[in-house]
């Protein structure tokens, strides 16, 4: 990869230690991606919020770069583990929290909005076709480059963080207009968001960077989300294109056959002890279109919904928090399903979700059997 | 082979055909590999020259790789045969070395080879 005199200068540490740790993530991300050059960003998004996953290294890491480091652009971050107005009543330990605020506090610090969010897209303005960001989440990078005509590569928390302080990217294949060299022709009839994850999980398992998808009409935000969600679960893909493709292009079938494979990967359990809604996090069309489905009915279990706090606050203005708490809903901003440190083997075996990325990871890292179910279904089923 | 992170060291490989999923499967105390589907299962990857595929999984896996570093379990050195962003960055900024090689050099490296790695090399890797 070609620098600059100035970006050299700043690789051989001329302009102090946080610059060149900056450059030396840039460079090796360039060098993994074939990238020739680095290019400005507009506008960086995060992950390594939470304490259960970047744990007491990742504490101490940021508190000491962030005595010195500044955001350079628009830098926005991923959930963390818990909403402080609820946290007492999830049995948390004392540890956890302070470390959690320590993290909170250092990315405030750096200059970084505190949106704890993983649908920056949902919740901030989208920037003009074309534009260069840098998002580490991966239902963000993905929803990004397919849906709201933002170009970022799937990015890894440090090249997030150092693109952030640089206000750089490495010119990677994703940034630039590729073709897919496969495509994905979905045979489901009658889809709903719990299809489209599962769609989304296959096409990450099978594709590279980016993949065509045929077949497929207009999807609700819901379902948009879901198969963001479900591909940046099961691999390094990060881009949609809907169409058939170039006529050369690798053909394979989504059918009942694929589907019901990843079904059982998932589905372990036939029934949960708890609902959750919410990884990717709801934004506020979803959850007004919950609180008109829940009228008049209650849940006869607990129903966990996640999503950010500038959502929950417009939803307690709007009325629909009110609705939604008389309908039994626990409602949480600030985390997420996804890698929670509320839901854990200790007090609960088995979680409903409609979420494939909720599944997977509640699975493999929280260790918790899952029972997959459509919202439709889950209202019919759970509510009265 | 493709040089992603530099630098001079020399150890013994440990060797996986296996994808490691950072996040979640190497402890970040002792540098045990914790799946037991794995490969390398119970066994620590610290001060080995560490030889897999690729990194898998969440982006925050760059952290863990940063994590095991600053606890003294880390490899001295990771090759792999395909780049992966979060085992680039977290070796970047862990300064552990990295590199990428060829199918065929890949399939020359085995457990228990002791070797040199130096990336400023014309030949990095040498077997000893």
């Amino acid at each position: 990869m070609e620098l600059t005199k100035e970006e050299e200068s700043a690789l051989k540490g001329e302009q102090g230690e946080i610059m060149q740790m900056a450059y030396r993530i840039l460079v090796a991300t360039g060098e993994a991606t074939d990238a020739e050059k680095l290019i400005p960003i507009e506008w960086a998004h995060l992950s390594g919020v939470n304490y259960n996953t970047i744990g007491d290294a990742g504490e101490e890491f940021l508190a000491g770069i962030s005595k010195n480091a500044r955001v350079k652009v628009k830098t926005t971050l991923n959930p963390m583990g818990f909403d402080i107005d609820n946290v007492s009543n999830y049995r948390l330990d004392d540890n956890f929290i302070s470390k959690q605020l320590s993290i909170k506090n250092s990315y405030e610090t750096m200059g970084v909005i505190p949106s704890f969010s993983c649908i920056p897209y949902e919740i901030f303005d989208i920037p003009k076709e074309g534009t260069q960001v840098s998002f580490a989440e991966s239902n963000a990078a993905i929803h990004a480059n397919s849906f709201d005509n933002l170009k970022t590569n799937k990015e890894s928390a440090f090249s997030a963080l150092a693109s952030a302080i640089t206000g750089k990217s490495p010119y990677s294949s994703l940034r630039k207009d590729d073709s897919p060299n496969l495509t994905i022709r979905m045979k489901i009839d009658n889809p709903n968001e719990l299809t489209y994850g599962m769609l989304g999980f296959f096409a990450g398992k099978v594709g590279n960077n980016s993949v065509n998808i045929s077949g497929v009409g207009g999807m609700d935000r819901r379902s948009c989300k879901a198969l963001c969600g479900g591909m940046g679960t099961s691999g390094t893909c990060a881009k949609f294109l809907f169409g058939d493709g170039d006529p050369g292009c690798e053909k394979i079938d989504f059918d009942k056959k694929e589907m019901n494979d990843i079904h059982d990967e998932l589905n372990t359990a036939e029934k949960g002890d708890l609902i959750t809604l919410g990884s990717p996090q709801l934004g506020l069309e979803e959850i007004s279109d919950l609180t008109s489905k829940l009228k008049g009915r209650s849940f006869k279990k607990r129903c966990m919904i996640f999503c950010p706090r500038s959502v929950k606050e417009q939803a307690r203005k709007i009325g629909y928090t009110n609705e939604l708490e008389r309908a039994g809903c626990e409602i949480l901003a600030d985390c997420c399903t996804c890698l929670t440190p509320l839901i854990n083997k200790d007090n609960v075996d088995s979680v409903t979700t409609n979420s494939i990325k909720g599944a997977y990871y509640l699975k493999n890292s929280n260790g918790i059997d899952v029972n997959l179910k459509s919202l439709a279904q889950i209202i019919e089923d759970e509510t009265r | 082979m493709k040089i992603l992170v530099q630098g001079k060291t020399q150890g013994i490989i440990l060797k996986s055909q296996h994808s490691i999923n950072f996040l979640g499967t190497v402890d970040k105390k002792t540098g045990i590999i914790s799946d037991k589907n794995h490969e390398l299962f119970d066994k620590s990857i610290k001060d080995s020259i560490l030889v897999f595929p690729n990194g898998v999984g969440s982006s925050v896996g760059a952290y863990t790789i940063y994590s095991i570093k600053s606890n003294n379990a880390a490899p001295l050195a990771m090759i792999c045969q395909k780049a992966d962003l979060t085992v680039a960055t977290g070796c970047a900024l862990a300064n552990i070395p990295l590199v990428i090689v060829t199918d065929e050099e890949f399939s020359s490296l085995q457990t228990g080879q002791k070797i040199s790695l130096d990336t400023e090399s014309s030949n990095p890797i040498k077997f000893l």
